[in-house]
């Protein structure tokens, strides 16, 4: 028994809405490309996800937003129709087979959760699922069926585990948090860049959970240019406090990746540095407090050909525990790419210094983000003594 | 938006005869700040707020004595109440200068609701559009007519949803600064063809050829 299990299937691409999509599924060809490169996967060792089943999707999403995707899926749904579900929009377009592609990307994030939780492996990934803003009866911000809400429900009702969800992307996880707004046995951590410049909007550092779910939702909104050293600070002692404080049967990640310089869709400052970091804090935090049952999922990431494939990638080598064969990328990954790439194909795993110019905020930006985290640490300072 | 739109109608209310104490224990166990005070006919003949409280132990040193008497010694009988029909915005500026926490909206000559500064400000919420997930484009524009027109057809022509639109005023008198709300998590577009259009937009800055076409 391998103790990574890595979930995937060719199945798994057919989630693209259009050609011009910033959600590409060649961010995920690409990640796999650049894995069996350096041998770090192989067609042999993918575990493929189980036929899609729509009873795992209602244990999140309405029946009535099933079926509206269902519907738009074989091209059945009025614009009219299709528009309370979020369908349609230039975030979300229809697009035929919608309802299999993403109820196929649920299927693989819950098989993950499974290998997991059953003991079969101590980790598992899903670079195909992340898709954090779906909601119980809407599609938002390029996502249809949430699967990690699904795959925690999941987790909740076979395996009755207390769930620790960590958010990276740079966009706030608001799905699941609203998901699980009013549940004591789920915390949501989400790191991101604030709500007051950036999609969707909310994700402040106050909204902490409602009813018995009070205190179990986290919030860490980042300034706009945030860099490497200040979010890495900020992220580490934050995801430390917050495990230390509810003590997870279980990690489930989402590992977005927008939150790079490069990408078109953020204003965030984060270089490849950050990418090699995140997986690690995050696989430590699993062995020191949960057996080392972590899931890992996708998520953001629109930088296609310079920032994805390497981020993602490292992600799989820090679950393996396995060292960068070298510092350059595989030339034969480079010159492959390169003649559909838009943009140079980096030659290697990190960024070299000087990608962006100088920020003039830097210390106000790093002193803003320290005061967020320490509002974050003394709400749960408060509730440890007084509990 | 009107009065009765955004008013609660559920309102928890005390007689002119009810004790300071017995008002002082709803106000903590409903956790609320201000109360109308009703007669028999069910008239509002005052509000009971918790600074008439705080002024009713200040005048006497004798706690009891002041426990045992009924509100209708200590209530502000000046009030300022509102009818269903009027404007939020109005509100919000009796609210502002006669600084306020609650206005009982009363509609021929009956309670019918209250509005609080709470109210307000969650009413303030949903103008902003910040309760839905949506991104920001901020537009610097010529103060002349046609502008908002222009800007909102180019983001429907993307197919999008506007949340919410609030116009600043410039730095100067000839412009404004236009903030949409809109539904989409990839504005680019949006702001390239704005910019195509000659529009100066803020926010967010957007680098043309970034996306892929695959």
């Amino acid at each position: 028994m391998s103790n990574s299990a890595f979930v995937f299937s060719d199945q798994l691409l057919n989630y693209k809405f259009n050609a011009s999509h910033p959600f590409n599924p060649l961010r995920l060809e690409m990640t796999i490309d650049l894995l069996k490169e350096i041998k770090a996967v192989n067609e042999a060792s993918f575990i493929m996800p189980d036929k899609a089943d729509d009873h795992l999707l209602s244990l999140f999403h309405d029946e009535t937003y099933i079926d509206a995707v269902k519907k738009a899926s074989q091209g059945l749904l009025s614009k009219e129709a299709a528009e309370p579900f979020g369908l349609g929009t230039e975030d979300t377009p229809i697009f035929e087979g919608m309802h299999e592609a993403s109820a196929m990307i649920a299927s693989a994030t819950v098989k993950a959760a499974d290998l997991v939780a059953s003991g079969s492996y101590q980790h598992a990934i899903n670079l195909g699922g992340g898709l954090h803003h779906g909601f119980r009866n809407k599609a938002s911000g390029f996502c249809i069926y949430n699967d990690i809400a699904i795959a925690i429900k999941y987790l909740q009702e076979k395996h009755h585990m207390k769930v620790l969800y960590i958010d990276t992307d740079a966009h706030h996880g608001d799905g699941v948090q609203w998901g699980f707004y009013d549940d004591p046995s789920v915390s949501t951590f989400s790191i991101h860049e604030t709500g007051r410049y950036l999609f969707p909007g909310t994700g402040y550092v106050h909204e902490r959970g409602a009813g018995s779910g009070h205190g179990f939702t986290f919030n860490l909104p980042v300034d706009a240019f945030t860099e490497d050293d200040s979010w890495l600070n900020v992220f580490e002692k934050a995801t430390k406090e917050i495990t230390e404080f509810f003590k997870p049967d279980i990690i489930f990640s989402q590992h977005g990746v927008d939150s790079h310089y490069y990408d078109p869709l953020t204003h965030l400052n984060l270089t490849m540095n950050s990418y090699h970091k995140i997986p690690k804090i995050i696989h430590q935090l699993s062995h020191d407090y949960c057996n080392g049952k972590w899931i890992a999922v996708g998520g953001g990431g629109y930088d296609i050909w310079r920032v994805v494939p390497r981020a993602w990638s490292l992600v799989w080598l820090e679950m393996i525990e396995q060292d960068l064969p070298k510092e350059e990328l595989p030339q034969s990954f480079i010159d492959k790419w390169s003649k559909r790439a838009n943009v140079k194909i980096p030659k290697t795993w990190s960024d070299p210094d000087g990608i962006y110019p100088a920020i003039p905020r830097k210390q106000e930006i790093t002193d803003v983000n320290e005061q967020t985290l320490q509002k974050l640490i003394h709400a749960i300072q408060l509730r440890t003594k007084f509990l | 938006m009107l009065a009765k739109e955004i008013m609660t109608t559920e309102v928890i209310t005390i007689h002119h005869s009810t004790t300071v104490k017995e008002a002082r224990v709803l106000m903590n166990e409903k956790r609320i700040r201000h109360m109308p005070v009703l007669d028999e006919q069910k008239n509002v003949v005052g509000v009971f707020t918790e600074h008439d409280v705080f002024q009713a132990f200040d005048s006497n040193d004798d706690e009891l004595y002041i426990m045992n008497k009924p509100v209708s010694l200590f209530m502000t009988t000046d009030v300022i109440s509102a009818h269903p029909e009027e404007f939020v915005e109005d509100l919000a500026s009796i609210f502002y200068e006669s600084r306020i926490g609650m206005v009982p909206i009363i509609e021929r000559g009956k309670l019918i609701g209250i509005i609080t500064r709470s109210d307000l400000l969650y009413t303030l919420i949903q103008l902003t559009g910040a309760h839905q997930p949506s991104s920001i484009i901020q537009v610097k524009v010529e103060n002349k007519s046609g502008k908002l027109a222009e800007l909102a057809a180019i983001i429907s022509q993307h197919n999008v949803n506007i949340t919410s639109v609030l116009v600043y005023p410039g730095q100067y008198d000839h412009t404004k600064s236009l903030l949409f709300r809109v539904q989409t998590m990839n504005p680019g577009q949006i702001v390239l063809d704005m910019i195509d259009k000659g529009y100066e937009v803020l926010w967010p800055k957007v680098e043309r050829n970034l996306f892929t076409n695959e």
